[in-house]
Parts: structure tokens; sequence; C-alpha cells
């Protein structure tokens, strides 16, 4: 499907991308590039669904648990998170289905969807902080430092590293992207976005379709989260978990843009580099003032460029290529209230 | 001996702790029912609704500690202020959204939510404060109640009277049930729908202000106090129906019991997690709410 330019593209900026921690090693910008790759790819997993129409408000919730259940395990069990990982997958994976079933069964959607998903992550906040005797509660939690094979505790010292373990993560998500919007699923959840009882009637499995993407999402948000937990070594329930964290994915999806594979990424660099700048200019003041500005822009960017800034930029530069869908037309459509 | 004492003792925390969750459901019905008016009056949903009572708490908290006002005279002042929070909130964001899709509404009030939080953190820091008012403990039998819920609970069953009354009795009230039952129509026989959704965007906001008004006698307050009540908020919306005011009351305190007696077993937080097991178990059962009504 891409042109062989595209291809050499793509190749090109990969390899600038896998070179560079050898030619320049600042460590504080290496240690930007790592979040903005980490969390690139928790926005590219919520965006799998959310281009769909399906924005859930949950994600902090499925991030949490990626989090946590994997440096539990860790910490009480001395279980490797090269399987802990997996389980931390599976336990969010779970969660997702047993609340996604219901939702997607009976028809929850719009404003409903929206509400039970930010009661999940708002639960999940609540479970972290009540479990407080082995999860450290709102003060936080460390995994504890290993003192054999760094290799088997995914612990690393070095940026480089983890900025390649980053990288390789990240293009992990686009390339599921990639399939995800190339296989027949993607017309498939396109048609229930838009109409949900057309969709059934021409013989798509609604409940299932919505499922598998669910699944695939909230798995992916759990990587992420373990992820960023073994990288960071220190985690609380609110960098992790909860509807801020959840809101976060959101914004920055919809600021980068929701329709392209590297809009969630674009939308990453932006509020991190926003997030960094107000911090080091306001100093010790910033607490606070960054999700001011952030929640400044969310509200201006949903009333004024619905498409993200990527995608009003790709629309910008080539109007004519191809008819926009209809569900490209806003930013999230959803099926209609009640419907 | 030993069993008979247990089970009288039980006993007693049992009916305290049903009895409190009554006091507890009171202030929750006032917090749905301001959500549920916005949302069946505009079709919005103010993901930021327990933002607005964050903000009134701490407005509360500044006229009674810090300016020594009394807290009769700031209540009034307080509903006032989150009223027209409201009112600006549907000006500013929700106005020019209208015609956007519903979820776009819902986004822009989670930005807001950003920017409450985040303002209180900037503006009052991350302290807990509260109002320093200890108010007695009513003593019955052996059960012990404390005032505050027990004054919480009456005002809130005030508030919500006053809101019936202004819906039934006041051309406006009419005016408003009117838009919920048909945005197109209203207008078109001359009913100014941008000023009925003002009026109940106010409306919203001063039950808000009511709340916070009623929570700061129970709870610290610190700029993310909102998510301590506002999902529970949002489930008990989505298992009334949303926009049904009846089951949005019936929700209310359906849900307060199971955090009330999952607390007398265990922490707060995990009556909560209960109510969600709840509500996870209610939505197979009956996924279009509790009264289910046809749309």
């Amino acid at each position: 499907m891409m042109g062989q330019g595209r291809l050499a593209a793509w190749g090109l900026g990969l390899a600038a991308l896998v070179a560079l921690p050898f030619v320049y090693r600042d460590p504080y910008h290496l240690h930007i590039l790592v979040l903005i790759l980490i969390w690139s790819f928790a926005y590219t997993s919520w965006s799998m669904m959310g281009r769909f129409g399906l924005v859930s408000l949950g994600h902090g919730g499925f991030m949490g648990i990626g989090a946590y259940v994997t440096a539990l395990l860790w910490n009480h069990l001395g279980l490797s998170p090269w399987i802990g990982i997996p389980i931390s997958m599976g336990a969010a994976g779970a969660l997702a289905l047993i609340v996604g079933y219901p939702c997607f069964r009976f028809r929850i959607t719009g404003h409903y969807f929206v509400l039970v998903t930010l009661a999940l992550s708002g639960i999940v906040l609540q479970v972290i902080t009540a479990t407080r005797d082995y999860t450290g509660g709102s003060l936080g939690y460390t995994p504890n430092r290993t003192s054999g094979s760094k290799l088997l505790a995914l612990q690393f010292d070095d940026k480089t590293t983890w900025y390649l373990i980053a990288l390789g993560i990240w293009l992990f998500g686009i390339v599921v992207w990639h399939w995800v919007d190339r296989s027949m699923a993607r017309y498939a959840l396109e048609a229930i976005s838009e109409d949900e009882d057309a969709a059934a009637a021409a013989g798509v499995d609604v409940t299932a379709e919505k499922l598998k993407i669910t699944l695939l999402s909230a798995l992916m948000t759990a990587l992420a989260g373990a992820i960023y937990c073994q990288y960071q070594m220190f985690i609380t329930p609110d960098t992790v978990s909860g509807i801020a964290v959840s809101l976060q994915m959101v914004f920055a999806a919809i600021v980068g843009g929701l329709f392209v594979s590297l809009g969630p990424t674009v939308g990453a660099i932006i509020t991190i580099l926003l997030a960094e700048t107000l911090r080091i200019g306001f100093g010790t003041k910033a607490v606070g003032w960054d999700n001011l500005v952030y929640g400044v822009l969310l509200v201006l960017f949903i009333i004024f460029l619905p498409k993200g800034i990527l995608g009003s930029l790709l629309d910008r530069l080539k109007p004519q290529r191809k008819v926009p869908r209809t569900n490209e037309q806003e930013a999230v459509q959803i099926a209609r209230p009640g419907a | 001996m030993g069993m008979q004492a247990f089970l009288d003792v039980f006993d007693i925390y049992l009916l305290e702790a049903v009895i409190n969750g009554i006091l507890l459901g009171g202030v929750l019905a006032l917090l749905a029912l301001g959500l549920n008016l916005i949302f069946g009056v505009i079709d919005v949903t103010w993901i930021c609704y327990a933002e607005l009572v964050m903000i009134g708490m701490y407005a509360m908290y500044f006229m009674v500690q810090y300016y020594g006002v009394s807290y009769f005279v700031a209540a009034p002042l307080t509903i006032l202020l989150v009223a027209l929070l409201g009112a600006a909130l549907h000006y500013l964001v929700i106005a020019p959204l209208l015609t956007a899709p519903p979820i776009n509404q819902l986004l822009a009030t989670g930005g807001v939510l950003f920017v409450l939080q985040s303002f209180a953190t900037v503006a009052f820091g991350i302290d807990f404060r509260n109002l320093g008012i200890r108010l007695p403990v009513l003593a019955f039998g052996e059960m012990n109640f404390s005032y505050a819920r027990l004054l919480s609970f009456l005002a809130a069953l005030v508030g919500m009277v006053a809101v019936y009354l202004f819906m039934t009795r006041t051309f406006t009230g009419t005016a408003i049930r009117a838009i919920a039952q048909d945005r197109q129509i209203m207008a078109l026989m001359g009913v100014d729908t941008k000023r009925m959704y003002l009026i109940t965007s106010a409306l919203g906001g001063a039950l808000a202000g009511l709340a916070a008004c009623l929570l700061v006698l129970q709870y610290d307050v610190h700029p993310f106090v909102g998510l301590s009540f506002g999902p529970i908020t949002f489930l008990i919306c989505v298992l009334g129906g949303l926009g049904n005011f009846i089951g949005g009351f019936i929700a209310s305190f359906l849900f307060a019991e199971i955090i009330s007696l999952g607390g007398l077993f265990s922490d707060l937080e995990w009556g909560y997690v209960l109510a969600f097991a709840f509500f996870i178990v209610m939505m197979f059962i009956r996924p279009a709410g509790l009264l289910a009504r046809r749309r």
C-alpha cells in the first residue's frame, strides 16, 4: 500500500532515530526523548479505539494496572517483569473485557460510554490508594533495585538502552496502527462509528469488533504503563492512573490528530515539550501551571481545530487527494446520544 | 453470651451505617440532580461538575476561615458564585460547541476540569484545608450521628424541593422542562433557548454551590477533592439514566448505602470499589438505567 518513496522516508527516519543516541549523548535530552516515545506509544494505543469514536476515559486505569501489577509482582513475588508485564497486560485486558462487554452488548454509547470508562479510571485510582499497605498509596511506589541480572529485572542505568527500548515499543505501536488501518476490522469499525444499526444489518458483529479493538488498545496501554514504570522506577497513582492521565491521553491524541498514525506522536511531542518548558520556565512555582495551559489549550483545540495539528496540516497540504470519510469531519464522531 | 453480644454490637453498627448511608445519599442526590438537569435540558455532560463543587468549597473556606464571614452569610454567596461559574462555563465553552458532536462538548469540559484543578493548585496550593467548624455529635441510643451529616441531608432535601417547585410552579421552569422534551420545537414557539440554557447552567451551578457548602462541613478541601466524589456521581447518573431525575435520586441512595455499608467492613475506598462492582452487575441486568425509559 505504501509508496516506495514513503517507505524510503520511513527507513531513513528510523535509521536516524536509531543512530541518534550514539551521536548525541546529552542525558537530559535523551530522557525527554524516552518520555516522548513511551507516552507516544500510550497515546497511539488510546487512539486505536478513539479514532473509531470509542472515546474511553478509562485508559488511565489500564496504564495504572500495567505499571502497578508489574511492580507489585516484582517486589512481592520476585517475578521478573518479563513474566510480570504479560500478566499485567492480561489483567488490564480482562478488565477491559468485563467493562467492555456489557457496554457494547447493550449499546452503551456516547455520553454513557464516556462516563462508564471515566468511572473505571477513577475506581482503579481508588483501589491503588485503598491498598496502600501494598502499593504505598498516593505516596508512590518504587520497584526494588535488582542485585542480579539487569536484563532479567528489566532495569538499565544508561539512557541509550532505554532510548532504544522505547523506540522499539513506539515503532511497534505505529506498526500495529497501520496493521489495523489496513485490516477489514477498520472498515467494520468505521461503519459502526457511523451507524451501528446499519453496520449490524450489513453483517458486522458490532459487539465482537468493538471488543477486539478495545482489548488490543487496553493491552497496549498496560504495556506502556509497565515500560514507564521500569524506566522511571517510581510511580504514583496520579502519574500513571486516574482521570487526569486519561484526559491527558485524549488531549494529546486530539492535539496531534486522531486520524493519522503519527498524530498521537506529534501530540506527545507538543504536550511534553510544553510541560517541560513550563516546568523549567516557572521553576518550582510551576506546579499546576502546565496543566492550566494544557486545559485552556484543550478547550481551544476542540473549539477551533477539532482535527488536530498534524491532521489539519496534512489536510492543507493535500486538499484534493481523497474524499474525507464522514467520521473524519470532526475530532471524534460518536453514535448519537441515546442511539 | 459472647455471640449474642457480638450480634448486638454488629446490629447497632449496621443500623448506624444504614442511616449514615441515607444521609450521604442526600448530598449525592443533590449532585446527581445538578448533572441530570444540565444533561436533560442542554444534552451536555459536565465532566468538571465535581470541580465546580471544589471551587465552591474553597470559596467557603476562604470566606469563613480567612475573612471571618459567618457560615450562613458565606453559603448564599458561594451558591451565587458557583451559579455564575456555571453560567460562564456554558457561555464560554458549551455555547460555541452546541452544534459540534456531543463528545467534543464532553471533552471540552474535561479541559475545564484540568483548568479548574490546576487553577486551584496554583492559587491555593495542594494543602488540605478545613473550615475548623466542629459540629457536635448527636447520640441516639448507642448510635452516633454527626450534625454535619444531618444538616447536609436536610439542606440537600430543601434544595431539591426548591428545584422541584421552580421547575413546576414558574414559567421559566416550565419552559426549561419543555426544552428538555423537544429542543427544536420550543425555539419555534418563541422560547429564547439561549437564555433558558444559561438559566439552567446557572441552576446546575447553584446546586453544585449548595453541595459545596454542605460537603465542606464534612470533608477537607484540596485541589483534587473533586475526584473523590466526581466518578461516583457519574455512575449514579448513568445507573439512574442520564437526564432521569427520579432514577438519579434512587440510584444516589443505592450507591450511598453500598458505600456506607462497604465502609463498615473496610475502608471507604473499598465502598467505592463495591459500588463500581455493583454498577457493572447492574449494567448487565438493566443496561438502560434503573428506570429505563423508552427513547
